[in-house]
């Protein structure tokens, strides 16, 4: 695999994005809206390698005899797309992320991931979403988006409004500043009026749970306004809210409350645990890829004006095996392909450290290699968009090294 | 009348007579005449503030038909020598025993004292529903059933919807079979929903439910849904207070977790080690219980033909003939065995066969990493999210002693001084707090219809059957307590306060019933919830414009959501 070349290749690439972007490499010289980052989180571990396929990789295609992705056929509309020499995207990406990936939209960073070696789905989201070394005492209510949060908050309240589109508060988001979270999958009417979430609120007054009460009524009967907003114009518009369902209504919900009033979100998906039967250019995976392809697309166009300050990242807590096990699925792996879309992102490239795929070059015999941890990903990205100090970083992601990868 | 009511005393009978909750409160679950004229006669000043307490408290006390009920003022509703009022320590000591108060509990706790009700709890016999809730529970069928036939003609039917021609006909069949997969899994539900609310061997609900979160599957897997209820049958409610091994062997053994966690495809030379590695870090000895990756290896290896198959046995060597295991849906088929030997946490296991599987299990369950583990859970449900370490390591010492006992480490749990004290605050989960506010405000009354119960449950997130990951639902506050939580679960308040919610309606006609709202301010109200209330809580009632709105902010209230 010619990842050194490649490396070169973008590093030039990204100088020249950078130079037109001025000495400070900061992104947005005054943007009306500032930066926005959205965590998209593929809970379960989605299978990296067949969605970024290794495809000049011939043991790609000997240790996933039965579930590899075909070769990119150039003469061919479908099938996978040829990203460069190495890498091709999933077929079921093609007509979405694979769009933006021509645009320069997007860009891929495999062998990322964390150093958590437990290889269980839910210490590994949690030690990721807490954004904590790993060795040294650990504190389970701090996670990385909170304190991201709480770094952002001198450059005031509009600039680091932050959100979780969940049922539940993530790890992620857990922290001392009681960030709101909303699940956009179903919106009704308020259930009450302002009397009413009055006098519920003033029971809870001087208690631990005040805030969340308080912001909880408040937010539901904001959403449920500009769900009525957003409804009235899709229909207005030709467009039938029905029509849309799943993540794509969901992306298109969460791109009204980014691009007007929130700087920081944090969305999952499930569905990735693919031991069994996972399918290859069909099947359960490509299916799940498709719809979150369709997703994100709708959230490039929803966000409008907007989609060029946001950036969004696509994560999971692990790859997984990269051979197949023996019932055509995979297993719980390691490293794993980091997304990073946006419409300033400097992407239609792989970027971050690479190696080529041998027998030899996996980790532990069995998966992907971490080579860009994520907290020096992240940590970098962070520090580009917002322009953070070294201390900052620091409070973010404490004792690592945010590595530039010039993603925006 | 408000002031008197809340002295809150004298509502039982005096000098340990048997109390009969039914006797005394089926009459006041139901708005009475008094409140409904109250209703009527001033509907014109009800927004100005109407002292709502009162006159719910009025119609609370003169229900017909109670032994001490028919007093018509506080004063002789509290005769002299009537049982002492329940102090705080008790009421937040039978909330954490129970889903919720109800009057029957109350009153088994006052005939029995402590120590006698928990071994009652801890050791319950028969099961004593009421026979309206019993006479549904024997309509589902559920227990009757057999996987092994079930999961056998759900193939055979499926073999024949695939070999049908692809078009409508097959679609339709696909939907018929899908929707009996959804009628199934709801059943299950339905049962432990109907337990959980009526049954009197409360503790062992409670446990039942706590297993199924800890040993969680999913029904949205594979063929899960024709599975959850004889796993909650048959697997976990027997062993709910026996002995933690053999809930661990009756989990392993059984279809639904060989399913869901895909051991059931775990065979020599195609090892699958999902499982393997979830049963030490979620089932038994934790993530940071002291063993690593080659552990996980070695337990697949055990586990390899450990599965499922509803066929006739394979056919078998002759030498691997007295190997071969199968009960119901359950196979152990040597064929598909690594009988190499494993080395598993510094222990040699040779080649046996099923055998291995049992020694395994008796290695892992007797690691002191284990005995904490559990008690940890087990604290941290019972006792609040930061159990004290003492607790812990005294529950630890009583499961290690018994080998496992899960009776005796709640005995040493219930009985310590962090439980009969008063214990820090546990915001109630989803399930906890569903439970307990229809236990309160239908006591008595046999709801007909659980649907509503289930989706309040899923708003809420915590549907039974409904956790993806094998990690089963948080056992802690923050799970729970966030502001997109909080105002979903004040909507539920509101529901379930304003009655209109259809848990009389007919299950299977889905005939309607009139809709009433319930009747919080209760007997048991008074007795345990109204003597303890904040003033910010009071003050909130009393400004109530509506029974229904009482209702709701009752239930939205910190006391309702904590206990």
């Amino acid at each position: 695999m010619s990842s050194l070349m490649s490396r070169r290749r973008w590093l030039k690439l990204a100088g020249g994005t950078l130079a037109s972007l001025g000495a400070a490499g900061r992104l947005y010289a005054a943007p009306p809206g500032g930066p926005r980052f959205l965590l998209v989180f593929l809970r379960g571990g989605y299978d990296a390698t067949n969605t970024l396929i290794p495809y000049s990789s011939d043991f790609y295609y000997e240790a996933r005899p039965g579930i590899a992705i075909p070769r990119p056929d150039p003469s061919s509309g479908t099938g996978a797309l040829t990203l460069d020499a190495d890498w091709a995207l999933a077929p079921a990406l093609r007509e979405s992320v694979g769009v933006l990936y021509q645009q320069r939209q997007v860009a891929f960073v495999p062998f990322a991931g964390t150093p958590d070696l437990s290889r269980s789905h839910f210490e590994t989201q949690d030690s990721l979403e807490l954004g904590q070394p790993l060795d040294g005492p650990r504190d389970y209510r701090s996670g990385f988006l909170a304190r991201l949060h709480s770094t952002l908050t001198s450059q005031g309240p509009a600039a680091s409004a932050a959100i979780a589109f969940t049922d539940g508060l993530p790890v992620a988001l857990q922290g001392p500043d009681h960030i709101p979270n909303i699940s956009l999958r179903q919106v009704g009417k308020p259930p009450f009026d302002d009397r009413q979430a009055r006098i519920i609120s003033a029971m809870y007054a001087g208690h631990p749970l005040e805030p969340a009460v308080t912001s909880g009524l408040e937010l539901r009967r904001e959403v449920a306004q500009a769900m009525q907003t957003l409804a009235d114009e899709m229909r207005s518009s030709g467009r039938d809210a029905l029509s849309i369902k799943g993540f794509e209504l969901e992306a298109e919900r969460i791109a009204r409350l980014m691009r007007d009033e929130y700087r920081i979100g944090f969305v999952d998906v499930g569905g990735w645990d693919t031991h069994v039967n996972q399918g290859a250019t069909q099947g359960v995976l490509a299916t799940n890829l498709a719809g979150l392809g369709r997703g994100l697309t709708v959230l490039a166009q929803s966000l409008g004006a907007e989609w060029k300050n946001t950036v969004v990242v696509v994560l999971s807590e692990f790859g997984r095996t990269f051979r197949e096990n023996g019932n055509r699925g995979t297993d719980h792996g390691h490293g794993t392909v980091y997304w990073v879309l946006g419409g300033s992102v400097n992407g239609g490239r792989i970027a971050g450290a690479q190696r080529a795929l041998a027998r030899g070059t996996l980790f532990q015999d069995r998966d992907y290699p971490v080579l860009n941890d994520y907290r020096a990903v992240l940590g970098g990205l962070f520090r580009s968009l917002w322009t953070l100090t070294p201390a900052q970083c620091a409070q973010i992601f404490p004792q690592v090294t945010p590595v530039d990868l010039q993603l925006v | 009348m408000s002031n008197a009511m809340t002295s809150g005393k004298g509502f039982f009978p005096v000098n340990g007579a048997p109390y009969t909750p039914l006797e005394c409160l089926s009459n006041v679950t139901e708005p009475t005449a008094v409140i409904k004229s109250f209703l009527h006669g001033t509907r014109g000043r009800l927004q100005r503030a109407a002292p709502f307490a009162a006159a719910l408290a009025l119609a609370a006390c003169t229900t017909p038909g109670s032994p001490v009920g028919s007093a018509t003022s506080a004063k002789s509703a509290a005769p002299a020598g009537a049982l002492a009022a329940l102090r705080r320590e008790d009421v937040v000591w039978l909330q954490r025993l129970t889903f919720g108060l109800d009057s029957r509990t109350v009153g088994d706790y006052r005939r029995l004292g402590r120590e006698r009700y928990l071994d009652q709890q801890l050791h319950p016999r028969d099961e004593a529903l009421p026979e309206p809730v019993a006479a549904q529970l024997r309509a589902l069928e559920v227990p009757q059933t057999d996987p092994a036939g079930k999961l056998e003609e759900l193939h055979e039917r499926r073999r024949s919807i695939n070999a049908m021609s692809e078009g409508a006909d097959q679609d339709q069949a696909r939907k018929v079979l899908n929707e009996e997969g959804n009628r199934l899994a709801y059943r299950a539900v339905r049962l432990q929903l109907l337990r959980a609310v009526y049954s009197p061997a409360q503790l062992r609900e409670q446990m039942v439910w706590f297993w199924l979160n800890h040993f969680s599957v999913h029904q949205h897997k594979a063929d899960e849904r024709w599975l959850l209820g004889d796993y909650a049958e048959r697997a976990i409610r027997p062993h709910a207070l026996g002995r933690f091994r053999d809930l661990v062997l009756a989990t392993l053994e059984h279809p639904a977790m060989l399913e869901y966690l895909d051991n059931a495809q775990n065979a020599v030379g195609h090892v699958n080690e999902n499982y393997a590695r979830e049963l030490m870090e979620l089932h038994t000895l934790g993530v940071d219980g002291g063993y690593g990756q080659q552990d996980v290896q070695q337990l697949a290896r055990v586990l390899t033909g450990v599965g499922i198959d509803t066929a006739a046995a394979p056919h078998l060597r002759r030498e691997s003939q007295g190997l071969y295991v199968r009960h119901g849906a359950f196979e152990f088929n040597p064929a598909r065995h690594d009988f190499g030997a494993k080395m598993l946490l510094g222990q040699r296991i040779d080649g046996a066969g099923f055998a291995e599987v049992a020694r395994a299990v008796t290695l892992i369950v007797r690691r002191p990493a284990c005995a904490h583990f559990i008690s940890r859970e087990l604290a941290t449900y019972f006792a609040g999210d930061t159990p004290p370490t003492e607790l812990i390591d005294a529950m630890a010492g009583t499961f290690r002693r018994t080998d496992g006992d899960i009776a005796a480490t709640l005995r040493t749990l219930f009985l310590s001084r962090q439980l009969t004290g008063l214990p820090a605050p546990i915001f109630k989960d989803p399930m906890r707090y569903v439970l307990s506010a229809v236990r309160l405000a239908y006591d008595g009354r046999t709801i007909t219809n659980t649907r509503p119960l289930l989706d309040w449950l899923n708003a809420l997130g915590e549907a039974p059957f409904g956790r993806a990951t094998p990690d089963g639902y948080p056992l802690t506050g923050p799970g729970w307590e966030s502001p997109g939580q909080m105002s979903r679960r004040f909507e539920i308040a509101r529901a379930i306060g304003s009655g209109n919610v259809h848990l009389f309606d007919a299950e299977d006609t889905g005939a309607a019933t009139t809709n009433r709202f319930p009747q919080l301010s209760n007997r048991l109200y008074y007795e345990a919830i109204e003597p303890f209330l904040a003033a910010n809580t009071r003050s909130a009632l009393d400004q109530a414009g509506s029974p229904q709105e009482w209702n709701t902010f009752l239930l939205a209230s910190p006391e309702m959501n904590y206990e």
